[in-house]
């Protein structure tokens, strides 16, 4: 008697949970993780070569060239302003061209990219100009050619806030695919609207929320850890 | 060494504003010297040594290196020249996320020498500035003197011919201002490296250099010897820097004294500061002297002296005493 009675109360949060098919969420977490990892792949490759030729182009700096900073700036505002749902659904065509789908995991990266990559290309070009401006002269002085200069010094000098960038690109790019669930993206979010939104799984969506919190706190923790170790100032 | 020809450099600061922050500079810096330039803030000063390695490239005029046209150059024969150019900062420009070590490497590493043979060069830079102990540290770790040294190191990394240093020691304390100079000077001496260095500072001039061009508004408004420029200053913002260094000659005190006699400074050179020269001069007459001033100091390593006094006795006397002390190779101006 004794012992069914705290068997119960023991069990009773439990059972809550008790319906969760795991399988779906083990699934849908590593559909995340794969969305995730090549979309942040692809956006920091993509954003840190537009962010250096940001950089390189605006006033004062290496390939100060006032036209083409204007337009690339423009370009990157654009991209920044549409909302990513909308942004989604505008580039489809082009989604379709490069992976050869617009749905399901594959077809999510390439809009994750494209709205992600202009959004880290500025976060690179505000790190490279907080680099002293004197360490880059007395690279000229050198004899360094702007290559090096870029590779030696401004990515070199900039790595912990390049670091910081990429943990905020990182999180955000979490947000954006549960977004994606949303044209059938698969993942976390895909999982909660079907479940725990059109089927009223108040657990589910529970289940998925923790594991997106979890996910966003290891990220941004392993983030802060790398500019704490990488940080000589 | 360094041959800079009617240097202009015109700053456009508007649509329709421009700045002539360099006007028709000539300078001449031999191998093997030291040479400094002075002047007020805003002289153009940095700007002038920043157009030698064409950090700043002049709008006007020819910057000639080793011999070598940079003003001729292509961007990539600029870059080989400039490896041979070592250059200091007011502010050390360092690279905060790489040891002493790495700093020290890092001109080699552009220079494209390989692994085996960085290391025993940076060895001996750390040896030269005596930072060996702190070869693992970052630039944060280290004193002002400390980073200084570091850049030294750097700068002399690849061999260069020539030294610019932009303020090197301004941003140091006095004992550290000399240190760091003492160093420059055994570089200079030890290596042969020519050096041109930019000051505000009187002090920095007349303990290392060999030479001095006086700067004011873009153009160089005296240029000599330091001693000849420390001790006749003609342009009134060389006075105004002579007089700043302590030992400089106030008049105070003689302002106010009615000579009996005939007033003149005598300016010794070399060693002559130590002999007693105005002595046996003036025993051989029935003369006599006071002296109302005098200072003994060295101008880097030359002595000198300046003694301001006042001659008595017959006209005939005082103006013989005058001619023998010039045939002796004095500098008397009657005052
Ligand atoms: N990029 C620039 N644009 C416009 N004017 C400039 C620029 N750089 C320097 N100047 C002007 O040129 C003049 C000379 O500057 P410079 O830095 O050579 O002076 P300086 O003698 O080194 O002075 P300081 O002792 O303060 O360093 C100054 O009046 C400065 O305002
Ligand atoms: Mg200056």
């Amino acid at each position: 008697m004794t012992n069914g009675i705290v068997k119960m109360a023991g069990a009773a949060p439990f059972s809550f949970f008790s319906d969760i098919q795991w399988n779906d969420i083990f699934k849908a977490s590593n559909e995340t993780l794969y969305m995730l990892a090549f979309s942040l792949l692809f956006t920091v490759i993509l954003g840190l070569l537009l962010g250096i030729v940001l950089f390189l182009f605006s006033e004062g700096q290496l390939l100060q060239n006032r036209a083409l900073y204007g337009l690339l700036s423009v370009i990157v505002n654009v991209l920044r302003s549409v909302p990513f749902v909308i942004l989604m659904i505008l580039i489809m065509p082009f989604t379709k061209t490069i992976v050869g789908t617009s749905i399901g995991v594959k077809g999510a990266i390439p809009p994750l990219v494209v709205a992600a990559a202009p959004f880290f290309a500025r976060l690179v070009e505000t790190s490279l100009r907080e680099v002293d401006k004197g360490v880059v002269e007395a690279a000229t002085a050198m004899g360094a050619s702007k290559g090096m200069i870029v590779l030696h010094v401004l990515l070199r000098e900039a790595r912990t806030g390049l670091i910081a960038a990429i943990t905020i690109t990182a999180v955000t790019l979490v947000s954006y695919t549960a977004m994606s669930g949303v044209i059938g993206g698969g993942g976390l979010g895909d999982l909660a609207l079907r479940f725990g939104y059109q089927r009223f799984r108040l657990d589910v969506m529970i289940v998925t929320v923790a594991l997106l919190l979890i996910l966003v706190q290891i990220l941004q923790t392993a983030g802060d850890m790398l500019v704490k170790a990488f940080s000589r100032r | 060494m360094i041959d800079l020809i009617d240097i202009e450099k015109v700053y456009q600061t508007g649509k329709k504003s421009s700045f002539i922050a360099l006007r028709g500079i000539n300078l001449k810096v031999e191998k093997g010297e030291i040479f400094g330039v002075i002047g007020r803030s805003g002289a153009g000063k940095s700007t002038l040594l920043r157009s030698v390695n064409l950090l700043e490239r002049p709008t006007g005029g020819t910057v000639i290196v080793g011999g070598d046209k940079l003003t001729e150059l292509t961007e990539k024969a600029l870059q080989e020249k400039r490896k041979r150019i070592g250059m200091i900062f007011q502010h050390f420009n360092l690279l905060t996320t790489a040891t002493v070590r790495e700093n020290i490497a890092f001109p080699l590493r552009i220079a494209k020498l390989g692994g085996s043979r960085i290391k025993p060069r940076v060895d001996e830079l750390l040896e030269l500035v005596g930072l060996t102990a702190y070869q693992h540290h970052y630039p944060k770790q280290l004193s002002g003197g400390q980073k200084q040294r570091v850049g030294i190191a750097r700068a002399l990394a690849n061999d260069p011919e020539v030294l610019l240093c932009d303020e090197a020691t301004s941003a140091l304390d006095p004992q550290t201002t000399d240190s760091i100079l003492s160093l420059l000077k055994e570089i200079n001496r030890r290596m042969g490296i020519t050096i041109l260095l930019i000051t505000h500072e009187m002090g920095v001039i007349r303990a290392v250099c060999d030479r001095v061009a006086v700067m004011d508004h873009g153009r160089i408004v005296e240029s000599g010897t330091v001693l000849d420029v420390f001790l006749s200053p003609r342009d009134s913002v060389t006075r105004e820097f002579v007089s700043e260094v302590s030992d400089a000659f106030g008049s105070e005190a003689i302002d106010a004294y009615r000579a009996q006699g005939r007033m003149v400074r005598i300016h010794f050179r070399g060693g002559q500061t130590y002999e007693p020269v105005l002595y046996e001069t003036v025993r051989r007459t029935d003369a006599t002297f006071a002296i109302l001033q005098g200072t003994v100091s060295k101008m880097k390593d030359v002595p000198y002296g300046q003694l301001i006094v006042e001659l008595r006795g017959s006209d005939g006397e005082v103006d013989r005493i005058i001619e023998e002390l010039g045939q002796q190779g004095l500098e008397v101006s009657r005052l």
